[in-house]
């Protein structure tokens, strides 16, 4: 069971997007990260354990004079081996910063190529895969990054192709038993999933087809891959051959975001319907077929979330974003 | 983020302005054989909305609304309904247009929350074009622009996918982003919070295309499925019993975006926000120049394809007024809390003369009505009443 928490204030409301809150907690600290994004900026803010704010600080993307800030697709921190980097996805821009936001390490334009006039040029979808950064575009294109393990001498090292509406969501995990390889699952509007494996060239492992319905939201766990779509449906798949295993009516609307504690191999779903719902998910040890249990259900009254976080790995706390609501809700287990 | 919303923003923001002003319209409306000079009759608002309606649906005009283009700020669209109803004889006072975008705004936010599915906010524009049509039944012109605005919706949207509608969809709730302002007719039926949120049910039917929450199938290797069991999930829904229709006609099943108003039931809106967001509203308005250049670029685009009738010779204009009465309106100005003025367009204020002296061309036609001076030779209907009451 879980109980309501003290909420963290928000300078501006979240908007209305998919996996709009990132959460950072770094093992030698006892502060937690969040960042929500608003619309044409995006708000980082940290806070001690009881959930008193403590610093906040604003982003915005400037790409001129008089010309109005782009609107903000994500935020998210990005764990790699030496640093952490705070990334920022636009219309237009990719933005990445050091973790605290105070400086910009890199920006990165977004190339037009082809793009007819009906086309909003934007990245959406940020991860990271051992020292890359990967973040999706509008066209379906994954650019990804090099990250040195300090400076700003990053480099866009590779555009995969795999994908062809815009990048919803990517999710990464190290690969088991080997070390400096990890797992990447990409998703997109159309609902079709992609997952690679990770190197100095990323190569496509597998392709799950999409059924006419956007997929908002995605994870990766020990060979599993959890996919939440716009028809409330969440979905398991096993990473290697693709084959769905598990299908859930989990939400009466759109899923905005899913997230996983991967000590335990619990699973958060949230949705514009105004749940959340907590699942375990295991592995059959006999016929190697992925199980799951539900856990947990959590009506957050006449609010359309957008946003959801574990903030342990071990799943004992949460915390959500609704849409036109100026706070975090955290919960916490009893 | 979708360049396609502003059709669907621009169509289903004008239903709820006629729904409102026909409502207004109707509650002071007088049989035409008993109706003194300065009253309104049945023939006064059929004709207003004639006016406004063939001015919204005017070729030209649509041409430029459905090109790809990205959403302006409300202060900009709000510049358009302005020209919009002062298309006709009436006439409104900055407070009376004030309410109005309120009602207008508040409403097409509620329907778009509400969609069930992304698509149906095409649904919603349906319903407002369906009544649209019936406001004027005896009007073959204006008839078919409507019908032919209706095949270039389904031309653009009717293919479009769901991500698109998806993003659609979140382009509207940006815009419509710390709203709050709370409806009367919306409290009493309990749709909306007395914090001005909207009440969001988690019972009745699912969207088309979506199953009722609480199943859980497993499959085996081969995709069959192998196992169904149940968990609880909250809620109370039911299955959708059809899918409303996207042709010219037919049952649209969706209430959204159909007629809430009627004669007997005035609409107030209450002016109190709540302050906490309103830090961030304003930071956005940094810039001292109060519309972009885009912004500008866009209105006198849009604006140009306008064609309004102009008001000239004998005929005044006839003010209506969306409150109960006209101290109730001149106190709604005073009162209007500071960080919720719409700001109407100082075009003066602009930097760039060429684009300045194009737009105040434009809108060199068109004047917001101050309070009108009480002289003896007043004819319009609001003078009138005014001078009356002042002789009291």
């Amino acid at each position: 069971m879980y109980r309501r928490e003290r909420s963290i204030p928000l300078r501006g409301s979240a908007a209305a997007l998919s996996n709009n809150l990132s959460v950072l907690q770094l093992p030698a600290s006892d502060l937690m990260h969040f960042g929500v994004v608003h619309g044409p900026s995006a708000q980082i803010l940290s806070s001690a354990p009881g959930g008193m704010p403590l610093a906040q600080r604003q982003l915005q993307v400037k790409v001129g004079v008089g010309v109005s800030p782009p609107l903000i697709t994500q935020v998210h921190w990005c764990v790699l081996p030496f640093r952490v980097l705070l990334v920022l996805t636009s219309h237009r821009r990719i933005q990445m910063y050091e973790s605290d936001g105070s400086l910009m390490v890199y920006w990165h334009a977004l190339d037009s190529g082809d793009a007819s006039s009906a086309q909003t040029l934007f990245a959406r979808g940020i991860a990271a895969s051992v020292h890359f950064i990967c973040v999706g575009t509008w066209s379906g294109r994954i650019l990804v990054f090099d990250i040195p393990a300090k400076g700003t001498n990053i480099v866009l090292n590779e555009e995969l192709a795999g994908h062809q509406t815009p990048i919803t969501d990517i999710a990464t995990e190290r690969a088991q038993g080997q070390d400096g390889v990890a797992d990447m699952v990409t998703a997109d509007d159309s609902g079709v999933l992609c997952v690679w494996r990770s190197g100095t060239v990323f190569t496509l492992l597998t392709r799950i087809p999409g059924f006419g319905v956007p997929c908002p939201s995605v994870q990766l766990w020990q060979g599993m891959v959890a996919a939440g779509y716009g028809n409330g449906q969440v979905r398991l798949y096993d990473a290697t051959t693709g084959a769905l295993h598990v299908q859930i009516s989990a939400h009466a609307r759109t899923i905005c975001a899913l997230d996983l504690a991967p000590e335990v191999g619990k699973l958060l779903s949230a949705a514009e319907d105004t749940f959340v719902h907590i699942w375990k998910l295991s592995r059959n040890p006999e016929s190697g077929s992925i199980e799951v249990e539900h856990c947990h259900g959590e009506c957050v009254s006449d609010t359309q979330l957008c946003g959801a976080r574990f903030c342990d790995p071990s799943g004992c706390s949460f915390a959500v974003t609704g849409y036109d609501l100026a706070e975090i809700l955290r919960f916490s287990s009893v | 983020m979708s360049v396609r919303t502003l059709p669907l923003l621009f169509l289903n923001l004008g239903g709820e302005m006629l729904y409102v002003l026909d409502q207004r319209l109707r509650a002071q409306n007088i049989p035409g054989d008993k109706a003194r000079k300065d009253e309104w009759t049945e023939v006064d608002r059929k004709r207003v909305l004639n006016d406004i309606i063939s001015t919204m649906f005017n070729r030209k005009f649509m041409e430029e609304l459905f090109k790809p283009q990205e959403l302006y700020s409300k202060k900009a669209l709000r510049t358009v309904y302005d020209r919009l109803a002062h298309a006709s004889i009436m006439r409104l006072n900055q407070a009376s247009m004030d309410k109005l975008y309120d009602l207008m705004t508040m409403a097409f936010k509620y329907q778009v929350l509400l969609c069930p599915r992304p698509k149906d906010v095409l649904l919603v524009t349906f319903n407002h074009l369906d009544s649209i049509k019936g406001f004027i039944q005896d009007s073959p012109t204006i008839l078919h622009q409507v019908d032919e605005t209706f095949r270039q919706l389904t031309e653009i949207y009717g293919n479009l996918s769901a991500g698109e509608f998806q993003m659609i969809r979140q382009t509207l709730l940006i815009f419509f982003q710390d709203l709050h302002i709370r409806v009367s007719t919306f409290l009493k039926d309990k749709v909306q919070n007395s914090n001005g949120r909207f009440v969001l049910p988690v019972s009745g039917p699912v969207p088309w295309g979506t199953e009722v929450p609480g199943v859980i199938r497993i499959f085996n290797d081969k995709g069959e499925e192998v196992k169904k069991t149940g968990f609880k999930h909250g809620g109370n829904y039911v299955a959708a019993q059809k899918e409303g229709a996207f042709e010219l006609y037919g049952d649209r099943v969706l209430k959204l975006g159909t007629n809430m108003y009627s004669a007997n039931r005035p609409v107030e809106t209450h002016m109190s926000a709540t302050s906490k967001n309103l830090a961030s509203k304003t930071q956005e308005n940094i810039a001292p120049n109060p519309l972009a250049k885009e912004e500008l670029n866009f209105l006198a685009r849009l604006m140009g394809g306008m064609e309004i009738k102009k008001t000239s010779g004998p005929e005044p204009g006839f003010r209506l007024n969306l409150f109960t009465t006209d101290e109730e309106e001149e106190h709604a100005a005073l009162s209007r809390p500071e960080e919720l003025s719409y700001e109407v367009i100082n075009i003066q204020a602009t930097q760039d003369q060429q684009r300045n002296e194009e737009l105040a061309r434009i809108m060199g036609e068109f004047e917001i009505t101050e309070q009108p001076e009480i002289t003896e030779q007043s004819t319009s209907k609001g003078d009138d009443l005014l001078a009356m009451m002042d002789r009291l």
